[in-house]
């Protein structure tokens, strides 16, 4: 067994290591693995953020049965903490050498440009979301319900909504994770730079922010009442430790990852994990639990990323880097493609799988489906955003065969873990 | 247009097939099935529990938002929410035993701007039980739900303190606003609180949650009009009329 590390995070240090001798197409020494010509990508990157995706599409339909396939039903953490992490993991990636190559204002630009676009998507997003909820307001007459409707509300006022909206402190449900990956992605040149000087320190201010977060009770409001879902003080914490294992964290903490202490402790929190999560679906199995445990435990505060959430998810990484080696032949499999290609192109099928869960809503609701429609609606969201992914990436390689090789490094951060 | 109106009529017929298995009957009368785990209640209302030992009247207040009532202009007697209902199937239950119900509607009040109001009026109606239905107008908000915890737990410690049991009444279950209200941080604040101060929670949620999936309602849909609202109703004042009798911890000799 060679070092855990060199399976997270081999090839793309190799990478690294290559565009700091010069350029990716000199032949370079690397570590264990042979590169094919143009690098590797990290494919375990792709596929769990492509699973992310799935699993927050899901997510966000109404509960069926697909939804018992989501990871948030067997443990704390939930596709959301995937997400974030590799987010940061690969924005650490592809900016980091983007900053070394061409130094601290082209990168900063550049992930500038990245956070715009960003937020155009979820200014697209929010527009959707606000015909669908006039279309509600508009035709929705329950008098079961009348008190719930209380949220048309803001409809009332377009004027200051849509300016709220704007500056990201009205956020419809299912609407959080953009904003949070859009404050995070803006201080990113600032987590790079410390970065270059110690990535150590920057992580350990990052863990000090979350403790103060918890301490002093940082926030940021939100528009009308309440608080950013995500909160960004708690949430940069996962996001920056995602950096800092690209910056080679992952490879120093390789002999921790593959003792089997670490291995144990991991199965035994997920074991925990899971039985305590079993008593929230199977509420007649709550009297097992000790009352004690149960008044220090809850609530598990998603807002503030809780660190029972942090620690569920550390696990989950450190067993799935063990058993899921970097070679690992199915990656290169036509059934995980499907996966791989989502993640490869995150922005785009992330907005996707959001507006689809709007559109599946709609649908059952309109159509008033059961299951088995239901069914019908998770199955085919899933198919289309694989198709989009697919359709995405033809695009890119046909305009990679077309176009001057000039966007060499300015690649974004769904190139995840390799040259473009 | 055109093809938009094909593709849904297409979808319909899709959606026709596929749900054909579990269509019922409208106008069957609803059984108000619920699973026994979400009618028990580890806490206890020892209060609730004297006053039918003793025989003396049992003094309910439902203290609630709009959702406690059935909101439409015409045909629907106050009799028919759910506290009247309770009121009903605890006759039936208790045939000896004197029930009142007063019902304290505060529409559109967050769970803090109640609980300022609340030593006041527990002075005037002194009830044995209070069933506090809260959180619906907090999530539509979207309060913070650390403040809304910390409001339900002194309105929990007020009514306690004016010496009534407590029975928390958590938000409907309504699949239509899923994607615009988020309840879950609602619901799990109100179980931490109920478990905290050891007060029964009635679950309405999971309880309507179960109701939408078995095929008893369809929530989801939207032609319903102030019968699916009654009859809904219906079923929740009986399943709270058990809950309390469970946590009242009545034994079977009493309930006759």
């Amino acid at each position: 067994m060679t070092s855990i590390a060199d399976r997270i995070a081999g090839p793309p240090l190799a990478a690294e290591a290559g565009v700091i001798a010069g350029d990716a197409a000199q032949a370079v020494p690397v570590p264990a693995i042979s590169l094919p010509v143009a690098g590797e990508r990290e494919l375990r990157l792709d596929l769990f953020r492509g699973l992310a995706l799935w699993l927050i599409f899901i997510d966000h339909l109404p509960p069926n049965l697909l939804t018992w396939l989501t990871i948030r039903n067997y443990g704390f953490s939930d596709a959301t903490e995937i997400f974030i992490f590799i987010s940061g993991y690969t924005a650490a990636f592809v900016y980091g050498r983007a900053m070394r190559e061409a130094g601290f204002v082209v990168a900063t630009a550049r992930i500038l440009r990245r956070v715009w676009q960003i937020y155009v998507a979820h200014v697209f997003l929010f527009t959707i979301f606000l015909a669908e909820i006039s279309y509600v307001a508009t035709s929705f007459e329950n008098p079961l319900y009348s008190e719930e409707m209380g949220i048309m509300d803001f409809l009332k006022e377009p004027d200051v909504t849509i300016v709220q909206a704007l500056l990201l402190r009205f956020r419809p449900v299912n609407m959080d994770v953009l904003p949070l990956y859009i404050v995070l992605m803006l201080f990113l040149p600032v987590i790079l730079w410390l970065m270059k000087r110690s990535a150590d320190l920057t992580l350990a201010l990052s863990v000090m922010l979350y403790a103060a977060t918890w301490e002093f009770d940082l926030y940021l409001s939100a528009y009308p009442n309440g608080v950013w879902v995500f909160n960004p003080f708690a949430w940069q914490l996962l996001f920056v430790f995602g950096a800092w294992c690209a910056q080679g964290g992952a490879k120093r903490m390789s002999r921790i990852l593959s003792s089997p202490i670490t291995l144990w402790i991991s199965f035994g929190y997920l074991l925990f994990a899971f039985l305590v999560t079993l008593t929230w679906y199977w509420p007649q199995l709550s009297h097992l639990m000790p009352r004690r445990l149960e008044q220090w435990m809850y609530p598990i505060s998603k807002t503030d990323l809780d660190v029972l959430r942090f620690a569920h998810f550390l696990a989950l990484a450190a067993v799935t880097v063990r058993f899921l080696p970097k070679d690992w032949r199915g990656l290169k499999s036509p059934w995980l493609r499907p996966l791989i290609l989502c993640g490869q192109h995150s922005l785009e099928i992330f907005c996707l799988g959001v507006f689809l869960a709007f559109a599946g809503h709609f649908l059952l609701a309109e159509l008033s489906g059961g299951a088995g429609l239901h069914f019908v609606i998770s199955i085919s969201g899933i198919l289309i955003m694989s198709a989009a992914a697919w359709l995405f990436s033809w695009y890119k390689h046909s305009a990679d065969k077309n176009a001057p090789r000039t966007k060499g490094g300015g690649g974004n951060a769904d190139m995840a873990g390799g040259g473009a | 247009m055109k093809s938009n109106s094909g593709l849904i009529l297409g979808l319909i017929v899709l959606g026709g097939l596929l749900t054909a298995a579990p269509a019922r009957a409208e106008d069957a009368p609803e059984s108000c099935e619920v699973p026994d785990y979400l009618l028990t209640s580890e806490s206890a209302l020892p209060k609730v529990a004297d006053v039918i030992k003793n025989n003396r009247s049992l003094d309910i207040l439902v203290l609630g938002s709009r959702s406690s009532t059935i909101n439409a202009p015409v045909n629907s007697p106050e009799a028919s929410a759910y506290p009247g209902r309770l009121q009903v199937a605890l006759k039936e239950k208790l045939p000896s035993l004197a029930v009142n119900i007063s019902v304290e509607i505060q529409a559109k009040k967050t769970a803090e701007e109640i609980v300022a109001g609340l030593p006041k009026l527990m002075e005037g109606k002194k009830p044995t039980l209070v069933i506090w239905q809260t959180g619906t107008v907090d999530a539509v908000r979207s309060i913070d739900p650390d403040d809304f915890r910390t409001a339900v737990d002194e309105g929990v410690v007020a009514l306690q303190e004016a010496g009534a049991d407590v029975i928390l009444m958590n938000p409907q279950y309504s699949p239509r606003t899923e994607t615009m209200i988020s309840a879950p941080p609602y619901l799990d604040n109100m179980r931490v609180v109920a478990q905290q101060h050891d007060v029964p929670l009635f679950d309405r949620f999971a309880i309507m949650q179960h109701w939408n999936e078995s095929g008893e309602f369809d929530l989801f849909s939207t032609f319903h009009g102030v019968e699916l609202a009654k009859r809904v109703h219906n079923c929740i004042g009986r399943a709270l009329s058990q809950f309390v009798i469970d946590a009242a911890r009545l034994n079977p000799a009493q309930q006759n």
